[in-house]
């Protein structure tokens, strides 16, 4: 009896604290909503009694877990673009209504259990009318899910994978370039530099991303006419790749393509380095864009790798207009100086995806003029626009919603005038910010 | 398959047959001498690799004369190990001394992680390299046989001319002979302990020269230690250095016949079959 007592008597206390402790917060959501300003632009004058709807965008960020930074950098461009919606105004439709955006999300701890959770959260509880996919493919295929399930459009962005599209949803748009296309454009580089070039071998890390972007990219190179001398993976760490190399050497290559990661791409560029492999082009995946390269030396000087957005990419409306197409939102240079002035430091292309993924979205529902889920959808299958993120057209057949109109961009690495490694955009030709440094000399 | 790749295959695999035959020498080195299993030996090495490593990037000390600097701090930083955590429990059954090496070893990664992060580091230095037909000589990699030669050189003239040499291998032999015949044996046997991780803090820091590492790298190299030992036997140094080098030649010429991911499999099918066929390892005494 007497334990019951205590049982109960701990209940009880458990009880009188909960009451008391204050009101949990609720789950964060981006700076609260500025109360609808009154517009004092002449047509909202001129109507009576201009409606102001206000519509919610439901995401997940990884705030915690292995995913964090890139998950925060996409974050940040996504909210950077909800700044600039609220200083134009929010979203005009013809019929003289004002859309405006309320962004609503949660921490989803970086995996997917959470994200499925909290997608489902973020369609019944929260009643999002529109979805933005976590950072990652693996997060955001297991998003895709749940926004099918329920009917809900979600835009994905940081979010390469190609497999998510090939399943039959209907209702994902991908901001990226999918990971088959990753080292096409090096191929297509390598033709256009070097008729006589034909031997290209093909090393790759053990593992799903780049497994996938090979897989696409080898028989592409085969239908270009190349010969794929060698096509091997390694294990995810390796930190000895004298063996491979001496193979490579063996196969006598033209062009080296593949890698991974940071880690084994920068180890594989150091000691291709080191040997004085004589090959004529390497492109890797990954490391290449990432700033902390640089500190590979002479190692790291020809080095081409692909990314899907750079700051010095040269997407304008001048392009748009030479290219037939319609331009919509900030030049690259706005974006850059906006978000520099709000961050402190250049956006990479994490950032630039979550801002991008923000402005399809407006886009869509200015072309739709409304804000059903039908419209907006029809208006995002129609789209073909350039953006200073670049081109934006979706594929409506098989692989329904996969991104078929923007392309990545190769920088490489090289010195400047004064020695310093930088890595100036080498392709595609109408991005192109440096001459290309071909071939490497070894 | 090509004769020219097969060699240059070969001769990369063996000198780094040689430093791994360093890093190995430590853990034999301890355990022929205590009978302990150092289980705290890999972060050693990458404790070894992060000595040269910061002492080159904060202090600008060239990593060869670091490499000095470090094989002395990890004799005594070994000392420490043995008079903090392995000399109470010396006398134990085998389960404490690994249970109190292991702790040891999450100390280590889990101050280094916090500390360090796991961002792969990497020593930017090149001394060129020397080129014979197919062959490419890397000149850390030369650098660092020659290192490893000279410290397998220095440490058997220590055990068999020395006073203190005599007394390690006395109290290898047997302790309580050696106590009788007035060795300070823990003394002995703390400096023993010194002597190994100051050997795998060495061999780290050679690793550091050419591999890009992080606080965890340490255990791919104790894992090679552990089949290096049982290859040349354990508690047997020459017999280690053969075993890392018969280990780097393996290393150099499988992924010349097959994909590279099979480099493992056959080294530990090795290590089994030994264990099964010659556990006293091929140079073994028993």
């Amino acid at each position: 009896m007497g334990r019951w007592m205590k049982i109960s008597g701990i209940l009880v206390a458990l009880a009188v604290l909960a009451a008391c402790a204050p009101p949990t917060p609720p789950a964060p959501t981006a700076t609260p909503m500025a109360p609808a300003q009154p517009q004092p632009s002449p047509t909202a004058a001129a109507s009576p009694a201009p409606a102001v709807k206000t519509i919610v965008l439901g995401f997940t960020a990884s705030q915690t877990g292995k995913l964090t930074k890139e998950s925060k950098e996409q974050v940040q461009g996504l909210q950077l673009w909800l700044e600039d919606l609220k200083r134009a105004g929010g979203i005009r439709l013809p019929d003289g209504t004002t859309i405006q955006v309320e962004l609503k999300f949660y921490d989803d701890e970086s995996t997917k259990e959470r994200v499925q959770q909290l997608y489902v959260k973020l369609i019944t509880e929260d009643k999002a009318d529109f979805l933005i996919s976590p950072y990652s493919s693996g997060l955001a295929d297991a998003a895709a899910v749940i926004a099918e399930q329920y009917g809900k459009l979600m835009i994905t962005t940081g979010a390469a994978s190609d497999s998510t599209y090939e399943k039959g949803y209907q209702h994902i748009f991908q901001i990226y370039t999918p990971s088959s296309r990753y080292l096409t454009g090096a191929i297509d580089f390598l033709k256009k530099m070097d008729p006589n070039a034909k031997r290209i071998a093909i090393v790759y890390e053990n593992e799903k991303f780049s497994t996938d972007v090979v897989k696409a990219a080898k028989p592409y190179a085969e239908s270009q006419g190349f010969e794929v001398v060698l096509f091997e993976g390694y294990e995810t760490g390796t930190t000895d790749f004298g063996p491979f190399i001496n193979k490579i050497v063996a196969a006598n290559p033209d062009a080296i393509i593949g890698g991974g990661h940071f880690q084994d791409g920068s180890t594989l560029a150091k000691q291709l380095f080191e040997k004085k492999v004589p090959v004529k082009m390497i492109a890797l995946l990954v490391a290449p864009a990432v700033p902390e390269f640089a500190q590979l030396g002479d190692a790291a000087v020809g080095v081409i790798g692909p990314s899907q957005w750079e700051p010095g990419a040269k997407y304008s409306p001048d392009t748009a207009r030479a290219a037939g197409l319609p331009w919509y939102g900030p030049t690259v240079e706005e974006f850059v100086k906006a978000y520099k002035d709000k961050y402190g430091y250049e956006p990479g292309y994490h950032a630039a995806g979550g801002y991008a993924a923000g402005l399809v979205l407006q886009k869509a529902i200015e072309d739709a003029g409304s804000i059903e889920t039908a419209k907006v959808k029809a208006a995002l299958e129609k789209m073909d626009i350039m953006t200073f993120y670049g081109r934006i057209k979706f594929d409506t057949e098989k692989a329904h919603g996969k991104q078929i109109g923007h392309e990545m961009v190769y920088l490489q690495w090289q010195k400047d005038a004064s020695g310093n490694l930088v890595r100036p955009i080498v392709w595609p030709e109408a991005a192109q910010a440096a001459k290309p440094l071909y071939p490497l000399s070894r | 398959m090509d004769f020219r790749v097969l060699l240059a295959s070969l001769i990369d695999g063996l000198m780094l047959g040689f430093v791994y035959g360093l890093a190995a020498m430590g853990l034999t080195l301890i355990w022929g001498v205590m009978r302990v299993i150092n289980l705290a030996h890999g972060p050693i090495i990458a404790l070894g690799m992060f000595g040269v490593y910061l002492l080159f990037i904060h202090g600008g000390v060239n990593p060869y004369l670091g490499l000095l600097i470090v094989a002395f701090l990890g004799l005594l930083f070994g000392i420490l190990i043995y008079a903090l955590a392995v000399h109470r429990v010396l006398t134990a059954p085998h389960l404490s001394t690994l249970l109190a090496t292991f702790s040891v070893n999450m100390m280590i990664i889990g101050v280094g992680t916090a500390l360090f992060t796991t961002t792969p580091r990497n020593i930017d230095i090149s001394l060129g390299r020397l080129v014979f037909g197919p062959v490419v000589l890397l000149g850390t990699r030369l650098v660092a046989v020659l290192a490893a030669v000279f410290i397998t050189a220095a440490l058997y003239l220590f055990l068999y001319r020395t006073t203190l040499g005599k007394m390690v291998r006395a109290v290898a032999s047997n302790r309580a002979a050696a106590e009788l015949m007035g060795i300070p044996s823990s003394r002995v046997l703390a400096l023993s302990f010194g002597l190994g991780t100051m050997l795998a803090a060495a061999a780290g820091g050679l690793i550091a020269t050419f591999f890009p590492f992080t606080i965890l790298s340490g255990g791919t190299y104790e894992l090679k230690s552990f089949v290096i030992c049982v290859l040349g036997g354990l508690g047997n140094p020459t017999g280690a250095l053969v075993g890392g080098l018969i280990l780097g030649a393996l290393e150099g010429l499988i992924p010349t016949f097959m994909p590279v991911s099979y480099v493992p499999v056959i080294e530990f099918l090795l290590f089994v079959l030994l264990l099964l066929l010659r556990p006293q390892g091929l140079f073994g005494e028993r």
